[in-house]
């Protein structure tokens, strides 16, 4: 791809989940039952690259294995296959120290904090303590550079000998922030790191989010279902739908037009802040069971322009325009599909 | 119009029929609702009033601990101990709800007022199936037949738009998705055609497509059934689509009632602007949102004189010292604040 020094690549990487048969099971198939292994693919031959210094944000329902993705890219989950690249360097092949070294650079922000967050430690302890195992800094200095952290996110340092449940929401989110930043890192990976918050504090956070960026030089990988919230923060996003990227675009360009017809629908199903009163005009359906994906375009039993071949051929991640890609096979008619344009969740007919 | 503002909070310009103004389907007058804990007594809420009519969606909107569930539960009777309604007034058609003995109380339960809550699976018996809990919800209050009960059952999962009703009712909550979940709990409020609905963030745990397939659903069966609906929500953009008039809820009080296009055009209160402001949206991509310093206040250690002052960046000494009382605007509109956002129509006598 023409992007210039990917921090972040990406290639082909799929995550399988495979439930084992059980005693009972493996029993019942010496009899003949014929039962085989569930297996998920929760992540299916996904390519993405994210530039130094860009947000990417990664959208779908739930279920569609976005979470499952930014664990990847994180290093908490190993692909079942393809590569993960750190500034061109596949993680898998790295060992000892230099694998360390990219696992820091890049960090994850969880969605609960209560959940990730050690309620039995003080939050100095749980900020401090990578920074020094890792030999960030002496144990002497840890106290000053924890300070200095807190303040970065604005949690006040004289709090720092508190436990986490004396925090409020968009205080422990704070503290999952200044933990990850601890470590120095160069990518945070942010799991609906908001999801739970009030709107003012939410606003808070993701007004600290973008500062940090500027202040640290961060990438980020915004994982959310909330579509107004990536819509604010990203450069590019990418909606995923069962595993697959199905359109990858920036985000100005795929608000304003989307191209798949999901991330049309998706769209206009987000509530806007119109005092207005909408018809809510339904996506019909539920996002499929990923155990049974629909066969070829996994979107196609929900999709209104589905025809033949959308049921047999798995259509492939391909360029509509400079810098946007899409998986659609009415790209492929003898017309490109021109992308619908919006104008505040109203779609003008052409 | 200007006729019935002298009224507060006033109702909406609709009531009027044949020169009389239309009694509202619920009311609350200052509803005060306390928690005895163990620092002392928290006001959950604080002097609510508001009116819904027939056919009418009012957006309750507030952050977490304003208050907002606790007024709903309220209109249910649903506040138990260490709560308290400690004073005030709800009527239901007319009818007072508060001090009523239990056993009236769920005859109306259900029946004339129903409830949807934001996690549908503590809504659900999760070791009964659909059916029996569908149809003990239809016998508990009118005498059917169960085959009648079971029939209108079906009826009411397929108007919910859950395909095969029939071989759906025979199953277990767990075997459903949330946002199906979602669906049988609101069929099951919708049975007997409740005069009021109080829906506590119903959508708040469902993705943006179910969101609106619910939202669409839950629109058509309250315009259907002319049910009032109180809707419960800390997402104003829910409510842009779906309410007719919004009450803006801060530590116990409602801030700011108008309808739905006045307040988010035009707000009043420096809360509520500031609200609208933290909401991301297309217009601010990149720029930094306009956040609200601070935090929602502590029900235990509410500020003095207005609540939000500490957060308020119009805030004056007037604020620290001296509650804002409701003050009327133009458009049936009210809020409490000294130094509102827009200015004052010259005091109706």
């Amino acid at each position: 791809m023409a992007m210039p020094d990917p921090i972040i690549a990406l290639e082909n990487v799929s995550k399988r989940f495979v439930k084992p048969l059980d005693a009972a099971e493996k029993i019942a198939n010496l009899f003949g039952a014929g039962l085989s292994e569930q297996v998920v693919r929760a992540v299916d031959n996904v390519t993405l690259t994210i530039a130094e210094g860009e947000v990417v944000g990664l959208v779908g329902e739930s279920g569609c294995g976005k979470s499952t993705l930014g664990r990847i890219v994180a290093g908490i989950l190993e692909p079942s296959a393809g590569t993960v690249r750190f500034r061109g360097r596949a993680l898998a092949e790295l060992s000892g120290k230099e694998r360390r070294a990219a696992d820091l650079a890049i960090q994850m922000v969880f969605q609960d904090p209560m959940a990730s967050l050690n309620p039995r430690r003080r939050v100095v302890e749980i900020i401090g303590e990578a920074p020094v195992v890792h030999g960030l800094v002496r144990p002497a200095e840890m106290d000053a550079y924890v300070c200095e952290i807190m303040a970065r996110v604005g949690l006040d340092p004289a709090t720092r000998r508190r436990y986490p449940h004396q925090f409020s929401g968009g205080q422990r989110a704070r503290i999952g922030i200044a933990r990850a930043l601890a470590v120095k890192p160069k990518v945070l990976v942010c799991d609906e790191s908001t999801a739970a918050l009030d709107v003012s504090i939410q606003a808070q956070v993701l007004n600290l989010f973008m500062t940090l960026r500027q202040e640290f030089g961060l990438t980020y990988l915004f994982v959310s279902h909330d579509l107004g919230v990536v819509e604010h923060i990203s450069d590019r996003v990418a909606v995923m739908y069962l595993g697959r990227i199905v359109e990858l675009s920036p985000a100005d360009e795929i608000f304003r037009a989307p191209n798949h017809p999901y991330t049309e629908a998706l769209l206009a199903e987000v509530p806007r802040l119109e005092p207005r009163k909408k018809r809510f005009s339904a996506l019909k359906g539920e996002i499929p069971s990923p155990l049974h994906p629909p066969s070829g375009c996994h979107f196609h039993p929900r999709c209104p322009f589905a025809f033949d071949r959308c049921k047999v051929d798995r259509p492939a991640l391909k360029k509509i325009a400079p810098g946007r890609f899409s998986a659609c096979h009415l790209n492929d008619g003898p017309e490109p599909r021109p992308g619908k344009a919006f104008s505040d969740g109203e779609a003008v007919a052409a | 119009m200007s006729a019935e503002a002298s009224s507060l909070p006033s109702p909406q310009g609709r009531g009027t029929q044949g020169g009389r103004a239309m009694t509202p389907i619920l009311s609350v007058r200052d509803l005060v609702v306390t928690f005895a804990i163990r620092e002392g007594v928290v006001t959950a809420v604080n002097g609510v009033s508001f009116d819904v009519h027939r056919g009418e969606v009012l957006g309750l909107v507030g952050e977490s601990g304003s208050g907002k569930s606790v007024t709903g539960l309220a209109i249910l009777g649903l506040v138990d101990a260490p709560g308290r309604i400690e004073a005030g007034s709800i009527r239901l058609e007319g009818e007072e709800l508060i001090g009523k003995p239990e056993r009236e109380l769920r005859r109306l339960r259900g029946k004339r007022l129903a409830m949807i809550f934001q996690d549908p699976m503590t809504t659900l018996n999760p070791v009964l199936r659909i059916d029996t809990q569908m149809i003990e919800a239809i016998r508990a209050h009118e005498n059917v037949s169960e085959k009648a009960a079971r029939d209108r059952a079906r009826q009411a999962l397929l108007k919910v738009g859950i395909p095969s009703p029939e071989e759906r009712l025979t199953a277990y909550p767990h075997q459903f998705s949330g946002g199906m979940r979602q669906r049988v709990a609101i069929a099951t409020a919708l049975l007997h055609r409740p005069a009021v609905l109080v829906a506590d963030e119903p959508t708040t745990a469902l993705d943006v497509t179910i969101q609106a397939q619910i939202l669409a659903e839950v629109q058509e069966l309250a315009a259907e059934s002319g049910t009032a609906m109180v809707w419960i929500t800390h997402d104003l953009s829910v409510i842009a689509g779906l309410a007719d008039r919004i009450a803006v809820m801060y530590a116990g009080r409602i801030v700011e009632t108008g309808a739905v296009a006045d307040v988010l055009e035009r707000p009043i209160h420096p809360y509520t602007a500031g609200l609208i402001g933290s909401v991301p949206s297309r217009n601010k991509r990149g720029v930094p949102l306009a956040q609200i310093p601070g935090m929602t206040p502590s029900l235990a250690k509410v500020p003095p004189a207005c609540p939000f002052n500490p957060r308020c960046p119009r805030a004056s000494v007037t604020c620290r010292t001296i509650m804002p009382e409701p003050t009327p605007y133009d458009g049936a509109r009210m809020a409490r604040c000294h130094h509102p956002l827009i200015e004052q129509a010259p005091a109706a006598a």
